[in-house]
């Protein structure tokens, strides 16, 4: 459908084909299926060794599913993911828990992602447990490593999560994601729940970590200024496809799908002086239980043109190099609003 | 005096729509009493828009519901004046302010799911509000709510009328939650922290409708936000606080080009933005986390956490200094004590 060979990279480490999720709806007494909320509807990218690449989109655009099928946390409709090469969605149980060392996860509500009853050390030591391989005494040592590794006192070991704040909480999340020593870390909005001043904290973490370790991230997020931030390559999703994919700088700058120029001019920015051209978008985001016809953005595309848009998907085709773009009419104007 | 306001030169007691002086909000807890608001002042002008930014727990909700009168038990205004033109609100009995709510400043939630009931219709919720204060049959009082969806942009707005809430989307929903506010035409219109919970294209219509309603109507906002996008793009006056004081205000200029607090600075330093040519590797941040109210330190409460700390700091809290032209920094950086070499940032 939408795969395209130009968007492997090499040495990648993870590598997502046409990959699908539908949730059934039923109705009556039967439990007949009468509609499927699409989403995730046929996304392909790859994700290369040592870079991050941000999801971006809003609600309904699929992008905590991405990062949950990709884990199998959620099982995909269909579709495939390789993980180094091995077939991720194909693995017997066993198989999978021993992968599942290697992809590890953050996620948004450091609130609801510590379990309350456990104390901080237990929580961090837990993945240890479950993968193995250490002694008592072992997992304390590296426990305490950890949380040292995300700037929190290991004497921190005998607190609960209640007395932490939102910052804290989440530093004990990355913590906790950390144990396996994984490669690869699925970041589920990690900093959208904190304080501005917070999220910095959070991020710089974040950044110093990867270096450190040599983590490859997928960075989850709808702010995009942080995405901008902290992503090598950002990919825009809008209801479950991929709108646009390119290099940090090359989306920011120079994007090419309408709907990329829309939601960068909606970001509000923190400078009085700078004019933008606003871009508004009319109406509401579509429902992905019944999306539009065609390119999934033509209900509220300002350049849709018909019958074109709303009758044939756009192929997710590269633009320039490493620029990809789902648009009949990739790179067009876009008329402005008047002031 | 402590805490009020210095080098004000632009109120003109004419034009200043609302006025909070000394403004403190208790809180009275098994821990002790707590105070979300200590000795907040600021004004708002007529058809202004001002911007009460913060992060958790800085006090910019409460005051927010301090000045509707909406603080709950074990809350209560301990201190102060809340002058809505000339009246102090703080004074006014239940049944009074009923009166002013909706009809004289009305206010904007951020879940706009929470605060329609979900099993009555739009219209009536609209019409409702309209019945409250103005005499007027339910025919007329469904058609005004009519008007209103129609003002604030809702497509087929008369037909919108027998809609429930859940049929609605997020955006939709706190158009009629503005519908509702400016139902009995207020002056001024609080909104806490109403686009937080929106998508960002969704957001940037709302503020747009906000900026348009303002303009059309001569409406003030009273705008409650953690985001400074936000603020740069819509407010006219910014008023920044931290630990339940007003740490800094300046017109919204003055403050992101010369922020004059190094809380603000901190903040303002601290923001990743696409609008950041120069992209710097880090992200520079203020050590150390926001205190907790019980455990405030001495002096000024940012003392520990400020990268320009000095002996004076940790003695006397700092009243506001000024900085320019309505522009005030609670900071010994400024003012008669200041040294001017220090302030180089």
């Amino acid at each position: 459908m939408t795969t395209q060979a130009p968007i492997l990279n090499p040495g990648k480490l993870l590598s997502v084909r046409d990959l699908r999720k539908f949730f059934p709806v039923k109705r009556g007494v039967l439990a007949r299926v009468v509609a499927n909320v699409k989403a995730v509807d046929g996304v392909s990218f790859d994700v290369a060794r040592g870079e991050t690449l941000g999801l971006v989109g809003e609600s309904g655009s699929g992008k905590t599913t991405i990062g949950r099928c990709i884990l199998r946390l959620i099982e995909p409709t269909s579709g495939s993911v390789e993980f180094e090469g091995t077939s991720v969605l194909d693995l017997e149980p066993g198989d999978m828990r021993r992968l599942r060392r290697h992809m590890q996860i953050v996620f948004q509500d450091p609130y609801a992602s510590l379990n309350p009853r456990m104390t901080v050390g237990t929580i961090v030591a837990e993945p240890l447990i479950i993968h193995g391989g250490l002694n008592g005494a072992e997992r304390d040592e590296r426990v305490a490593q950890l949380l040292q590794k995300v700037g929190l006192s290991p004497d921190y070991r005998k607190r609960y999560p209640h007395e932490f704040s939102g910052g804290q909480r989440q530093r004990i999340g990355v913590a906790r994601a950390l144990a396996t020593n994984p490669k690869f870390l699925v970041l589920d909005e990690p900093v959208s729940a904190l304080d501005v001043s917070v999220q910095a904290q959070v991020v710089n973490l974040l950044q110093d970590l990867q270096a450190e370790l040599g983590l490859t991230y997928l960075f989850i997020a709808h702010d995009l200024s942080v995405v901008e931030h902290i992503s090598t390559r950002v990919a825009v999703l809008y209801l479950g496809k991929i709108m646009e994919l390119a290099d940090r700088r090359a989306l920011y700058d120079d994007s090419l799908h309408p709907y990329t120029k829309a939601l960068l001019s909606a970001v509000p920015v923190p400078d009085p002086t700078v004019k933008k051209t606003r871009i508004l978008l009319t109406g509401d985001i579509p429902t992905p239980l019944n999306p539009p016809t065609g390119c999934v953005f033509h209900t509220r595309c300002p350049i849709a043109q018909f019958p074109i848009c709303k009758t044939e998907v756009p192929p997710l085709v590269e633009h320039k190099p490493g620029h990809f773009a789902a648009c009949h009419f990739a790179g067009a104007p876009l008329p402005v609003a008047q002031p | 005096m402590t805490g009020a306001r210095v080098a004000d030169l632009d109120v003109d007691p004419a034009e200043a729509l609302l006025e909070v002086e000394n403004l403190r909000t208790t809180f009275f807890s098994s821990d002790g009493e707590v105070h979300a608001v200590d000795n907040v002042s600021f004004h708002v002008r007529r058809g202004e828009s001002v911007a009460l930014v913060g992060e958790s727990g800085c006090g910019k909700s409460v005051t927010a519901m301090s000045i509707m009168r909406l603080v709950s038990a074990p809350g209560k205004i301990t201190g102060g004046a809340i002058r809505f033109k000339g009246r102090d609100l703080a004074a006014l009995s239940e049944r009074q302010m009923r009166e002013v709510r909706g009809n004289d400043i009305a206010m904007v939630f951020q879940e706009p799911m929470t605060s329609l009931n979900p099993v009555f219709k739009i219209g009536a919720q609209v019409a409702e509000a309209i019945r409250i204060h103005r005499k007027v049959s339910r025919k007329e009082a469904w058609k005004q709510a009519g008007d209103m969806l129609e003002l604030v942009s809702i497509p087929d707005p008369h037909k919108r009328l027998h809609d429930y809430p859940h049929q609605l989307s997020g955006g939709m929903r706190q158009r009629v939650m503005i519908a509702i506010a400016l139902s009995c035409d207020p002056e001024l219109l609080i909104a806490d922290e109403p686009t937080t919970a929106l998508d960002v294209t969704i957001q940037a219509q709302i503020m747009e409708l906000l900026a348009s309603l303002q303009k059309r109507l001569g409406l003030a906002v009273l705008l409650i936000t953690h985001d400074l996008g936000v603020v740069a793009e819509f407010c006219e006056r910014v008023i920044v606080m931290y630990t339940g004081r007003v740490v800094e205000e300046a017109p919204v200029h003055s403050l992101f080009a010369n922020p004059a607090h190094p809380y603000t600075r901190g903040l303002l330093r601290s923001l990743p933005s696409i609008a950041n040519i120069d992209n710097p590797g880090r992200l520079a941040t203020i050590p150390g986390m926001v205190p907790q109210l019980t455990a405030l330190p001495r002096g000024c409460k940012f003392n520990p956490r400020c990268p320009d700390v000095m002996d004076i700091c940790l003695g006397l809290e700092p009243d506001l200094m000024p900085v320019g032209t309505g522009h005030n920094a609670r900071c010994y950086l400024h003012g008669d004590q200041a040294d001017p070499a220090r302030i180089e940032d």
